[in-house]
């Protein structure tokens, strides 16, 4: 009864929000649809993130390498034929490739499936250590990708990075990969596959005693996190039009840290939310990096720079002041919007009532 | 046979060229690594801005002796006073809050602290790189034979050297070693015992960011760029080197730290072709070290109690 | 009487230290054998090394099946014992603090799941099928063990000796045939530790279950063990009936310490 209202609501949901991306993508000016896509593609990467981080409980930090190989697969196989040597003016492309094109969409499951292999192989001896060692563990393979790249000329143009990749820059488009991961994500995290990840999140050894192997469902969630960071990566390619290693420092992967943490680890409404709140904010945050004046005098604070050093004291005050995020490990859920919806004050004092 | 060619090549004087280089940034690893040891020893983290710190007291150093014209002998003293305050604030703001968290938490904390130096040394101090102050008595090079050796690379040794024994002479002979080693120990017993832990570990960041600091002015001198984000790779790889010679142990940090600069720069001399790669190489070791001997070298075994 | 569990020599050592040594026991079905000794006799090391936490360094552990098959589980994954049917629960208990009491005991189903994580995503109908299923045996099972009605809670918000009977359900939900015990009444006072007696013979009865457990309480264990075997500094000091072990000197001894002067 419950299940069936809820799913034709999230149904209802999904198309008013496709509708609107095709309202986006027609009517807004090309900045504001530059930030929505971003918007969105944060949000695939912080929900892949969270599948780790937040339900299998697998502090990883490798998001910006699976992220580069699903860039570069878009920028190796959907640019051109004909541009590739104006591309890859150093050194040739690699003969095996170098006629393979591919369309987007081909290209961006291909992406996501590399860099699941890649977990997969990364996974095998990373997936044994814990906390902070399996944190530096995956930063570290996360350079070495990048490291790789940088190096293997022939195949990504090395430090010159690829460009003339094709842009996207459709909003729809972007939308119904979110969408589809978002449900992907939801479905998988209310299976049994998903219960077993939040047991071991919550007791290794105790899940292990229930019967979960250890390593073959941390292995899955790595994976599973990989072949969206890909994907998300993908799509991140499109909208630079331009991937270079130093795009996928590791510090990119700090971005979507604060978003899991501010939204809230484990949960993926709030991985939504937070998607929103950081890119939003991180734009709104550029007017830090502008000269300001204000009564006539300039205000030597505000130069560049200023705009990270806000952001890094954000993430730092939300772990400090604000551990939980905003939604901790709750969802946001029908049942919960309706009762919000017909009582909001009583919403907020039943459930402070039950903290 | 092009791969093996820098081997085949390598006469005696180039050998020995690059064991001097070797050394001396092993010697610079093993003083950073000591920091991230003997904090992870008692509070069980990964001090992610250890790197940072470093960074910071090569800007230190810039400032005192480029722009305010401080002789460098005494700039030297106040960076590693100044370095070694910052530790202690980096500690008592980030990670004294946390103490009672979860263990996550904490690491986003670092993580965060981290992420802040580099983003503030960004904007105080431009992202444009600055150029250490040059000492002739430290940079002249030294003709011994036909190898030529810049004084710095002696000079690092001998310097890493009497650090540890100062540090080692601290930890095993002083009240505030032995505090620092019941809490390594056993964190509870110790504050039952009546131990000042906050004390103790305010000391630990103390003496760590000292080390950091004397090693961020030899890295200076050696390497005379200063960016924001110079501390990142050796930060990472001295927590490597940490590792490899067995965390919470402070002669393993040091072991870990030649391992890793000996074998880094013996790699790129030996296989010239793989010089891209050489920050790989750290993180390779680590991989095999955590898989065959995840406690390092000099690290005890332990099994968690169920 | 069939055998369920037999222990030959098995032997674990830490570094230099032996903490449990040659240690054999036999355990026939539909038994309650307790497992007694004073703290660090190497009791919950032995359940460790039963349950595949720990390999012995040395011996072996024989596990017979369903079907009657003698399998040697020494240095299984303890996810794989898991599926075979051993089951057990913690000294300090380890729930799923966070979770719900029925996430906590459906989560033990997992382990039964035959369809692939693609199809449990996608919800595919056989997927459905097999978690309704699931679904069911779990309401039943919680609704005969009284936690039917707490089954929305945070099982960290359960009282203490709910906690513990949780601990049980949750294993019991993994449909064993051995069920391992470590230390079920500790910390309960008189009254929760009789229900709990009451409660580990239901579910014997029940579901035809073979029970091993590590107890101080005495007189819980007098009052439902068959058999007992008796551990001192991981040697096997005394075996055999509750009356047996109660007369026994070195039993005694063990626990009272030795009079010097007699």
């Amino acid at each position: 009864m419950k299940n069936k209202r809820d799913l034709i609501l999230s149904a209802i949901l999904l198309i008013v929000l496709f509708g609107a991306s095709w309202f986006a993508n027609s009517e807004l000016d090309s900045y504001i649809r530059r930030i929505v896509n971003l918007c969105l593609i944060y949000a695939i990467i912080g929900l892949s993130m969270n599948v780790t981080n937040g339900f299998a409980g697998q502090f990883s930090l490798g998001q910006a390498g699976f992220m580069a190989i699903g860039a570069y697969t878009v920028g190796i196989f959907t640019v051109p034929v004909e541009l590739r040597a104006n591309v890859f003016y150093a050194v040739p492309m690699n003969p095996f490739i170098a006629d393979i094109q591919m369309p987007v969409w081909l290209a961006l499951i291909v992406g996501g499936l590399l860099a699941a292999l890649v977990a997969f192989l990364i996974g095998t001896p990373v997936l044994r250590l814990r906390g902070d060692y399996l944190a530096i563990a995956t930063l570290g393979f996360s350079e070495i990708i990048r490291i790789c790249i940088t190096n293997a000329s022939s195949f990504t143009n090395g430090a010159l990075g690829i460009k003339d990749i094709p842009p996207l820059n459709d909003v729809r488009y972007i939308f119904v990969v979110t969408a589809i991961t978002f449900v992907f994500i939801a479905a998988l995290i209310n299976s049994s596959y998903g219960r077993a990840f939040k047991a071991i999140r919550e007791d290794e050894i105790a899940a292990e005693a229930m019967g979960i192997n250890l390593y073959k469902h941390k292995c899955l969630a790595f994976m599973i996190s990989a072949f969206f960071a890909g994907i998300g990566g993908g799509l991140y390619g499109t909208l630079l039009g331009t991937v270079d290693p130093k795009n996928f420092l590791f510090t990119l992967t700090y971005n979507f840290l604060l978003i899991i943490v501010l939204g809230g680890m484990g949960s993926i409404t709030g991985s939504m939310l937070g998607a929103i709140i950081v890119t939003a904010g991180l734009e709104y945050l550029r007017i830090f990096d502008e000269p300001l004046k204000l009564f006539g005098t300039m205000i030597p604070l505000f130069r560049p720079g200023f705009r990270m050093v806000m952001f890094s004291a954000l993430l730092m005050a939300c772990v400090l002041f604000w551990r939980h995020g905003i939604m901790g490990t709750r969802e946001i859920t029908w049942s919960k919007l309706i009762a919000f919806c017909k009582n909001p004050i009583g919403f907020f004092k039943r459930k402070g009532a039950a903290q | 046979m092009e791969f093996f060619q820098g081997f085949l090549n390598m006469s005696g004087a180039s050998f020995a060229q690059h064991m001097v280089n070797g050394v001396s940034l092993g010697s610079l690893y093993a003083l950073i690594a000591i920091g991230y040891t003997m904090v992870y020893g008692i509070l069980l983290m990964i001090n992610f801005a250890h790197g940072d710190i470093v960074m910071m007291a090569c800007y230190f150093a810039y400032f005192g002796i480029t722009i305010f014209h401080v002789p460098w002998y005494f700039t030297f003293i106040g960076v590693i006073v100044a370095t070694a305050l910052l530790g202690a604030i980096i500690e008592r703001m980030a990670y004294r809050p946390l103490r009672d968290a979860p263990k996550n938490s904490v690491l986003i904390s670092a993580i965060g602290a981290s992420f802040l130096l580099e983003n503030l040394a960004n904007y105080l101090f431009s992202g444009r790189p600055m150029s250490f102050p040059d000492i002739p008595l430290f940079s002249q090079n030294i003709a011994i034979g036909s190898i030529k050796i810049q004084a710095i690379s002696m000079v690092i040794p001998v310097v890493t050297i009497i650090s540890l024994l100062v540090l080692l002479h601290i930890v095993n002979h002083t009240k505030t070693g032995m505090a620092m080693r019941a809490v390594s120990k056993d964190y509870e017993i110790a504050r039952v015992m009546g131990i000042n832990i906050d004390n103790v570990i305010s000391m630990t960041f103390i003496i760590g960011s000292a080390l950091a600091a004397i090693g961020a002015i030899m890295w200076g001198i050696r390497y005379p760029g200063i960016t924001p984000y110079l501390g990142v790779m050796p930060g990472l790889k001295c927590f490597i080197a940490a590792v490899i010679g067995g965390i919470g142990n402070i002669k393993g940090a040091v072991l870990g730290g030649f391992i890793l600069g000996l074998g880094e720069i013996l790699i790129v001399a030996f296989f010239p072709d793989l010089s891209g790669y050489r920050d790989a190489f750290a993180f390779i070791v680590l991989i095999i070290i955590l898989f065959y001997r995840p406690t390092g070298i000099l690290g005890e075994r332990t099994t968690e109690k169920v | 009487m069939k055998n369920i569990l037999k222990t030959k020599a098995m032997t674990m050592q830490f570094g230099g230290v032996t903490a449990v040594n040659a240690l054999e026991i036999e355990i026939n079905e539909h038994e309650i054998v307790a497992l007694i000794g004073p703290n660090g006799a190497g009791k919950t090391t032995a359940f460790n090394m039963i349950t595949g936490v720990y390999t012995p360094t040395n011996g072996a552990v024989i596990y017979t099946d369903a079907e009657g098959q003698e399998c040697n589980i020494t240095g299984m994954k303890p996810s794989e014992i898991a599926k075979i049917g051993i089951a057990r629960t913690f000294q300090n208990i380890r729930l799923f603090k966070d979770l719900s009491v029925y996430e906590n005991v459906i989560i033990a189903k997992h382990l039964h799941l035959k369809s692939d994580f693609m199809s449990a995503t996608l919800h595919m109908p056989w997927y459905n099928k097999e978690q309704a299923k699931a679904e069911e045996k779990v309401e039943e099972l919680l609704k005969k063990v009284d936690l039917w009605d707490m089954r929305e809670e945070k099982a960290s918000s359960l009282p203490y000796g709910k906690q513990r009977r949780l601990e049980i359900v949750r294993a019991l939900a993994t449909e064993p045939r051995l069920l391992l015990l470590d230390e079920p009444a500790a910390g309960m006072n008189p009254k929760e530790t009789d229900e709990l007696t009451v409660f580990i013979k239901q579910i014997r009865q029940e579901y035809n279950l073979t029970v091993f457990m590590i107890e101080h309480h005495m007189e819980l264990v007098m009052e439902i063990s068959d058999r007992i075997y008796v551990l001192d500094f991981g040697e096997t000091i005394a075996k055999g009936s509750t009356e047996e072990i109660q007369n026994n000197k070195r039993v005694i001894e063990a626990y009272l310490g030795v009079d010097e002067d007699a």
